[in-house]
């Protein structure tokens, strides 16, 4: 422990606080109440492979009828086969979904009422070297939660990153106050915190909200440096983050873990688990009641939105609305994801929907949108595409969405012209969807931006 | 609405692609987009909201802030009209005959620009295969106002053709375009049938009418070059000096920002424009950093021009190169244009700037042609994606540097 702490004094000396101006909040209605529902447990989880970018060919360890515990083994990669992708609970295989070409969609767990643990036994980090720590990760079920940049993909564990960064808030739409979702983990932040300090060459980085003062779970940690971000949405995405830390250059490699992350982490070091419980938010405008619920990943959401909601046309989204995924009422919460949306289906037509004065929210101030009178408002928002997709007329508004010294349009310009020098000289090694999506909202000739994104980054990756 | 909305769906099926109008899928698009917002939702993955701006919207916020423009020249026409002819000279004396005559003159060649942009446009979108774009509602607003209300028929129509053609749809279509599309109109016209749009006689609508005595249809900017060839009075006093026969006060400053005077139907109003400029920045459609450097590099550039005067023109106090010619309705509507102005934020200075600067540059000192505007927004226009390659060009610099330091 004494080396330890000489080593936190020297790095947390260096806290970074960073003022952002650029980017844009949408206040949305169907903030989550800071307390836990009672709504019923989830009865069956699902680990989706497509959760895992940069899964290449996944490989289903269990059978149908088989019974698994948390943490037993359910796939692997196998390009990467250190790692492997653990049941959250334990139960028994109900069903194997595959669609077009056999492709793997779902592995679909029937919980027991109690979670039964495979027992990994504790870890002393400090008697393991490096690769024994990554090995040992790797093999319990927490390792996805490591995502390296550049790419935003799940991380080697044969690579040892210049540094690790963890966004200690989101500026999403609707997120989850960590604050409250993170309550009584400290123990494991620490220790999760402490086990990614021995995987990288460089500094742990956690940065918080520079706006509010530190919140309680985070305020003890040592081990990282604490950076304070402000700003508007994207502040809270770690990409943005790093940009301003240290960016990303070609060749370098830096990784992220989300602080729900880190928490799996850090049981697993203290109780040899791998224990995939988390507290995700419930909200939306079209949810009766809007509140956290504690879960495991993979859960199916239907316990959590059947006889929930005030109106019939839906659409369930896992995670939030500029990053998140569309999925059925009785779809399963995404691996990475802590919270998730219910919003209005917009299929709709409307008549003159173009030039009527509207008070729907718009980042933009043209003709006829009021919502920039109200800025504090809550919006409702619904799936409605507003729009035909045009060649890129506006110029500037995604610069101004972007708090970072990039070009979007000229980045996507690239990577729709397939032009690999521009697309890496214009910092794709810099971004993922998500630090772009806010363009995607934005956009005035609605192009795919997110889509683009990992087109540009595939394009490189495989290159 | 509710039986035209079962209309278009029962409709739909013969363009969708089997159907029998397939080929006319865009057109019908366009019709069917205009009258209702489509109900497509967002994709599975991505962000699953979007912003409540289309392009239609964004689009028809510009053909708004030309209309004080539009309306200001109309009326302005027909007064000038009474004026040269020695009708009422109050300003608003016989303001329903005045708008009367203004609205005769320029309704058609709007509708004109309209019709004949918007058939290219669908013949393009059919043959191409690509969306009918919301851009062309503005070009066929800009161009009428960049002519002048004398302008033959035929010549707005064969401009507007050349201009959406060769300006647009060779490169692809809105968004793809080098130069501006109702500048090159303008530019076409220039070239192709200077008789009609330059010289003295073609700003002032006379019709069957005699002028006045002593009436002469220069612009402000020819009294001006004038004035520099000759020598014998200041810039100013020529302008004061000029027209007294149709009451004094003419070319005055006042009169000359305020717009009541011979020129292009939209472009004589720095007023107006200014008011367009305020919408334009208020709502975010057009960049004020272009529009607050264009004034500022005209204004600089007529410092310039005082310092080094060797004749009157290049005397003339800076100012007046704002309210003279189509300075600030070209700053303000066509230099803004999205598609063809440099697109980084720091390049906008730099165009804005140096767009200001070459008009004064022309005006002052090329003999040939009084006003610079047209030909320094089509300059820049060539020149945008230059100033842009350096700024982003910097931008990967700092990143290398940043990689091997």
């Amino acid at each position: 422990m004494g080396r330890f702490s000489k080593a936190h004094s020297s790095k947390t000396d260096m806290s970074k606080i960073v003022k952002l101006k650029k980017g844009f909040d949408i206040n949305m209605v169907g903030k989550a109440k800071q307390e836990l529902a009672d709504f019923a447990s989830a009865q069956t989880f699902a680990i989706k492979p497509t959760d895992f970018i940069g899964l290449q060919r996944p490989k289903v360890l269990v059978n149908e009828g088989d019974t698994v515990k948390a943490g037993t083994p359910i796939l692997i990669d196998k390009a990467l086969d250190q790692i492997i992708y653990a049941s959250p609970v334990s139960g028994k295989i109900v069903e194997i979904k595959r669609g077009d070409r056999r492709k793997l969609l779902e592995v679909k767990i029937l919980a027991d009422s109690t979670v039964l643990y495979e027992q990994f036994g504790q870890v002393d980090i400090a008697s393991l070297d490096r690769d024994a720590l990554a090995a040992k990760l790797a093999a319990s079920g927490v390792w996805p939660n490591i995502i390296q940049r550049p790419f935003g993909i799940v991380a080697n564990p044969a690579d040892t990153p210049k540094s690790i960064f963890i966004s200690g808030f989101d500026t999403h739409p609707l997120a989850p106050d960590y604050a409250f979702s993170l309550q009584g983990q400290e123990r494991f932040l620490q220790a999760g915190i402490d086990a990614l300090a021995k995987l990288t060459s460089g500094k742990v980085h956690l940065n918080v909200d520079g706006s509010k003062a530190v919140p309680a779970v985070f305020s003890n940690l040592k081990g990282a440096q604490v950076n304070k971000f402000s700003g508007p949405h994207p502040a809270g995405n770690v990409g943005v983050q790093i940009h301003h830390l240290d960016p990303i250059n070609k060749g370098e490699i830096a990784w992220t873990v989300s602080p729900t992350g880190v928490v799996q982490i850090g049981k697993f070091i203290l109780e040899g688990i791998y224990d995939a419980s988390k507290v995700i938010a419930v909200t939306g405008s079209e949810l009766t009641k809007a509140a956290y619920v504690k879960t495991y990943s993979g859960a199916s959401v239907s316990t959590f939105v059947k006889g929930n909601l005030n109106s019939g046309h839906v659409r369930v989204v896992s995670g939030n609305v500029l990053t998140g995924e569309k999925i059925a009422l009785e779809g399963f919460l995404g691996f990475y994801h802590n919270q998730i949306t219910v919003i209005p289906e917009g299929d709709y037509y409307e008549f003159m929907g173009w030039a009527k004065p509207t008070t729907r929210l718009s980042y933009h101030r043209a003709l006829g949108l009021l919502s920039f009178l109200t800025p504090n408002k809550e919006f409702v928002l619904d799936s409605n595409g507003r729009g035909e997709e045009r060649a890129f007329v506006q110029t500037g508004v995604f610069e101004s969405v972007t708090p970072m010294d990039i070009f979007p349009v000229y980045l996507l310009k690239a990577i729709m012209a397939e032009d690999f020098d521009e697309i890496e000289e214009l910092g794709i090694y810099e971004i993922v969807e998500e630090d772009l999506a806010l363009c995607e909202f934005v956009d005035v000739s609605k192009h795919p931006v997110q889509e683009l994104v990992r087109k540009g980054i595939e394009l490189i990756q495989y290159s | 609405m509710k039986f035209l909305r079962d209309l278009l769906d029962k409709q739909k099926p013969l363009f969708e692609k089997g159907g029998k109008l397939e080929k006319l899928y865009y057109a019908f698009e366009a019709g069917e987009t205009f009258m209702f917002s489509p109900n497509h939702t967002t994709g599975i993955k991505g962000a699953q909201v979007k912003d409540a701006i289309d392009l239609k919207r964004m689009m028809i916020t510009v053909v708004i802030a030309m209309i004080p423009c539009l309306l200001f020249g109309i009326y302005n026409t027909g007064h000038q009209h009474f004026l040269a002819t020695g009708g009422t000279a109050g300003l608003w004396e016989d303001f329903g005959d005045k708008a009367w005559i203004g609205v005769m003159l320029v309704l058609p060649i709007v509708l004109v620009a309209y019709t004949a942009g918007g058939i290219v446009e669908a013949i393009f979108a059919v043959v191409r295969k690509h969306p009918i774009n919301e851009g062309f509602l503005v070009t066929g607003m800009l161009i009428p106002l960049i002519v002048p209300a004398t302008t033959p028929l035929w010549q707005v129509a064969l401009a507007t053709v050349f201009a959406v053609v060769i300006a647009k749809e060779v490169f692809g279509g809105t968004g793809m375009n080098v130069l501006n599309v109702a500048m090159t109109a303008r530019a076409f016209l220039y070239f192709a049938y200077p008789a009609q749009i330059s010289g003295d006689q073609v700003w002032t609508y006379l019709g069957d009418k005699m002028p006045v005595d002593g009436f002469s249809g220069a612009t402000a900017l020819s009294v001006v070059y004038n004035a520099g060839v000759e020598g014998t009075q200041s810039a100013v006093e020529a302008l004061a000096g000029h027209n007294t026969v149709l009451g004094s006060g003419l070319y005055e400053f006042a009169n000359l920002f305020i717009g009541w005077i011979p020129g292009s139907i939209g472009e004589t109003s720095t007023l107006m424009a200014l008011i367009g400029a305020l919408i334009l920045i208020g709502t975010g459609v057009a960049s004020w950093k272009i529009i607050v450097s264009g004034f500022a590099g005209a204004y600089l550039m007529g410092l310039v021009m005082n310092l080094l005067a060797v004749n009157e023109y290049m005397a003339v106090p800076p100012q007046y190169h704002w309210v003279m010619g189509g300075l600030a309705f070209g700053i303000v509507f066509m230099a803004t244009d999205p598609v063809s102005a440099a697109q980084t934020e720091t390049g906008k200075w730099i165009y804005g700037l140096l767009i200001g600067v070459l008009t004064v540059i022309i005006r002052v000192t090329n003999p040939a042609y009084p006003e610079g505007i047209m030909l320094a927004v089509l300059f820049m226009n060539v020149f945008a994606p230059l100033i842009d390659y350096y700024v982003v060009k910097a931008n990967k610099t700092r990143r290398i540097q940043r990689a091997t330091v």
